[in-house]
């Protein structure tokens, strides 16, 4: 372990480059899938072609999630023009991903609002937009906040991988420990990459905590009793 | 766009088959490597599932600590393993089904949570053994939740077995090294549009499956079965 | 998939040693310094290196000496791909970059004959695109080898890559992917010496660790291992003579801009001169086996050889 006393300087600017790129993926991909996710619920309960459409939005995200990390980080700059070393590429990718996981899950979780729960709502007089941010939202929230936690957890593992296009990141510590065959230092990137993604998980749970009182009431009183769809939601 | 025909043109090219680098057999090894990650995955993770989603006990190590095993980066693991184990298949296959096990587990225990508590109690009330539960209620009632689990695992397993190459464990990655590093980004492209298609075609069959697995009364009742009810944000990592 | 290699096997190349740490540690250089011979203007030199932590460590020794002369040099160090640095020297982007005289020239023009060190030298000199220029060769070279173990060298009486073929048991051989498509891979051996090997495993670390685990343990008999490695030394591996030239010498130079005056182009001049293929070695042992930092190892080496005071 004496490696680490010697380099804790490289091991903390590395860590805040880490967070450097995997924080932006974590908003931008939660920001940019609810509408998306809103969207693709939408057009699902419509008929014909926009049902279609609906189905064929979720399988996109698939897709995307099927692309291996490292050539999309290769193929990206050629893609968007930045220039390879960019870190900007990676963070492009993670939110790709972060969006192929977040697409679902909002969809899911919108869909979970109790049907009768949304006719209340427009019965007592919402309109659309202030049903959405006033009923659907929070009634969703859980299920978002609990696909926000992956997309967090899963964004700051695969910065790592970042390493591939020369983009600083704890990734780097696997490689260089690898060339130079340093087990204690492959080790440090590995539980740093780690306690970062939890340290991340907790504080959304926190916050969870804070914005949505109601939950732990409701789950404390109505045990594990979960929709199916909702449940299906998070089983990523 | 050039890039993405030439990387077409590539895939369909006849000389790239056959013989130990062909996409065929590429395609193979990376199948087979994926679905042994998977039999040992759920070999582990389902039993430790199951009886969490029986009992309710163990819920709180096991749920945190499959969440901190997501956080784990394959490539880390793969390199620190391999390092240890030497080349071949070994070290890919261990950190790769440490990659799969948390949506497994996942799958596992929330396909039995998500059973209506009112379910078990009649079926405890109409005389039967706990292990009359598990075998006849709870695992094909569960059976859909955990094929959901298996389809997420399998997904990133056919993504990520592209690195067990890395430590000569074959499979398709094969065309991404030798891609990148001989600048044939056509090459490099292509094997990735190949291993997208797997994943699609796993995507494709697990989906199938889940509804193929829905118990026939259950899926008859289930459009009626949606009610709203906040999960419990934990599962999210577990 | 992170290749520890040089040149264009860097591609997926590793990051390596925070640059971050050399340009916070060690980009002090010494701007307050008021001798005689700071030059005039203070000339910025950006000095590049790939991720490499060989070159890496060549890179901080060209940076600390240029920095003790009076430059103020600005490190951009491991970036992978030759595809991506050489553009960024021709555009003036980068001043400095430690090469491999071989690699660089089969780089820059794929029917390189090669041959001797200073033929190489001299067409690379020939290769070079306007703007860039070579300066003088060090004799530390950090070329591909075919490497054995000493057992296994013993066992066949093995001395040079002809000699492969008093081996009667099936060799499989280890490296990264592209080696069985290289001019020197396998397709070599069976034409030029009608050596036969009895498979291939790819190993996408340069001749790195696993690569050396895997030919210690048995899982492959020959490899392509860097000759400049210190796991030769420590693991008792024997790289096979090389007498008809089938790899390119690799001897280190540094490729330069416009920007390198004369006075740059004698600092690093006489670094080279004073680099031997002993001392590359153990340059890269101290980071190996010693896990020292490259700024560490770079200023040891200044200061024995009396460059640095």
């Amino acid at each position: 372990m004496n490696w680490i006393a010697n380099n804790l300087d490289q091991v903390g600017q590395l860590t805040l480059a880490h967070l450097a790129i995997a924080l932006p993926p974590i908003v931008l991909s939660f920001v940019i899938s609810v509408p998306i996710g809103w969207l693709a619920n939408r057009l699902r309960w419509s008929r014909g072609i926009l049902r279609w459409s609906s189905g064929a939005l979720l399988t996109l995200c698939v897709l995307l999630y099927a692309i291996p990390s490292f050539p999309l980080f290769v193929a990206l700059p050629s893609l968007i023009g930045t220039g390879l070393r960019d870190p900007v590429n990676v963070v492009v990718g993670l939110t790709l991903y972060g969006i192929a996981l977040m697409v679902r899950t909002s969809a899911d979780g919108l869909a979970a609002v109790d049907p009768d729960v949304r006719e209340s709502a427009t019965a007592v007089g919402f309109s659309g937009w202030s049903r959405f941010w006033r009923v659907e939202l929070p009634l969703s929230a859980p299920v978002l906040l609990a696909g926000l936690r992956v997309v967090a957890v899963s964004t700051v593992s695969l910065t790592t991988v970042g390493a591939v296009l020369g983009i600083s990141s704890l990734g780097t510590l696997f490689t260089d420990g690898f060339q130079r065959n340093i087990p204690a230092e492959i080790a440090t990137g590995i539980v740093v990459t780690m306690a970062i993604a939890l340290i991340i998980d907790a504080i959304l749970v926190l916050v969870g905590r804070l914005l949505l009182p109601w939950v732990r009431a409701t789950s404390r009183a109505g045990g594990p009793r979960t929709s199916r769809s909702v449940k299906q939601a998070v089983v990523t | 766009m050039n890039l993405l025909l030439d990387a077409i043109r590539w895939v369909f090219d006849p000389a790239n088959y056959g013989g130990p680098n062909g996409i065929d057999t590429r395609s193979g090894e990376h199948l087979a490597l994926s679905g042994l990650v998977l039999l040992i995955a759920v070999v582990i993770a389902v039993p430790f599932g199951y009886f969490i989603g029986h009992t309710g006990h163990g819920r709180g190590i096991i749920v945190p600590l499959s969440g901190g095993v997501r956080a784990l980066p394959t490539l880390g693991l793969l390199i620190l393993v391999a390092l240890n184990v030497g080349i071949g298949v070994v070290a890919p296959v261990v950190a790769l089904v440490v990659l799969a096990i948390p949506s497994i587990l996942a799958g596992a225990y929330s396909g039995f949570e998500a059973i209506d508590r009112r379910v078990i109690d009649a079926a405890r009330a109409v005389g039967m053994t706990e292990w009359q539960i598990l075998i006849r209620v709870e695992i094909p009632l569960g059976l859909p939740l955990l094929i959901g689990g298996l389809r997420s695992a399998s997904l990133q397993v056919i993504a990520t077995a592209t690195l067990a190459d890395y430590v000569s464990g074959g499979g398709l990655g094969h065309f991404l090294f030798l891609g990148l590093q001989t600048n044939n980004y056509p090459e490099m492209l292509g094997g990735s549009i190949v291993v997208i298609v797997l994943a699609l075609a796993s995507e494709g069959l697990f989906g199938l499956l889940q509804r193929l697995v829905v118990p026939a009364g259950v899926a008859a009742r289930q459009p009626k079965d949606v009610r709203l009810r906040p999960v419990r944000s934990q599962t999210a990592l577990g | 998939m992170f290749t520890a290699g040089r040149g264009r096997l860097v591609a997926l190349g590793a990051v390596v040693v925070g640059a971050a740490l050399a340009l916070s540690g060690c980009a002090s250089g010494n701007p307050l310094a008021t001798g005689s011979n700071t030059p005039a203007s203070k000339t910025t030199l950006i000095v590049g290196s790939q991720a490499y932590y060989s070159n890496e460590i060549i890179a901080e020794i060209y940076s600390q000496a240029l920095e003790a002369g009076g430059y103020t040099v600005n490190r951009q160090f491991k970036i992978g791909q030759r595809e991506v640095y050489l553009p960024q020297i021709e555009a003036g982007k980068i001043d400095v970059f430690p090469e491999y005289i071989g690699s660089l020239t089969q780089a820059l023009d794929k029917n390189a004959a090669g041959g001797t060190s200073d033929a190489t030298y001299a067409e690379l000199k020939k290769a070079l695109p306007s703007g860039l220029s070579v300066l003088n060769k060090a004799a530390a070279s950090d070329q591909n080898s075919w490497t054995v173990t000493q057992a296994f060298a013993k066992k066949y009486n093995l001395t040079d890559i002809a000699s492969l073929k008093n081996v009667t048991e099936p060799i499989t051989v280890g490296g990264n992917a592209e080696l069985e498509t290289r001019p020197y891979g396998p397709t070599a051996l069976k034409q030029k010496y009608g050596i036969t090997t009895a498979g291939f495993k790819a190993v996408q670390d340069s001749g790195g660790p696993l690569t050396v685990k895997a030919l210690v343990d048995g899982q492959i008999q020959l490899a392509n291992i860097y000759t400049a490695d210190p796991n030769i030394k420590s693991n008792n591996l024997v790289a096979l003579k090389d007498p008809d030239g089938l790899f390119l010498p690799d001897n280190i130079a540094p490729v330069v801009s416009k920007k390198v005056d004369s006075k740059a182009a004698a600092i690093l001049n006489k670094v080279d001169a004073d680099l031997s293929q002993a001392d590359l070695v153990s340059l890269n042992s101290e980071s190996v086996n010693q896990q020292k930092s490259a700024p560490v190892i770079a200023k040891a080496w200044l200061t024995q050889k009396g460059l640095l005071k």
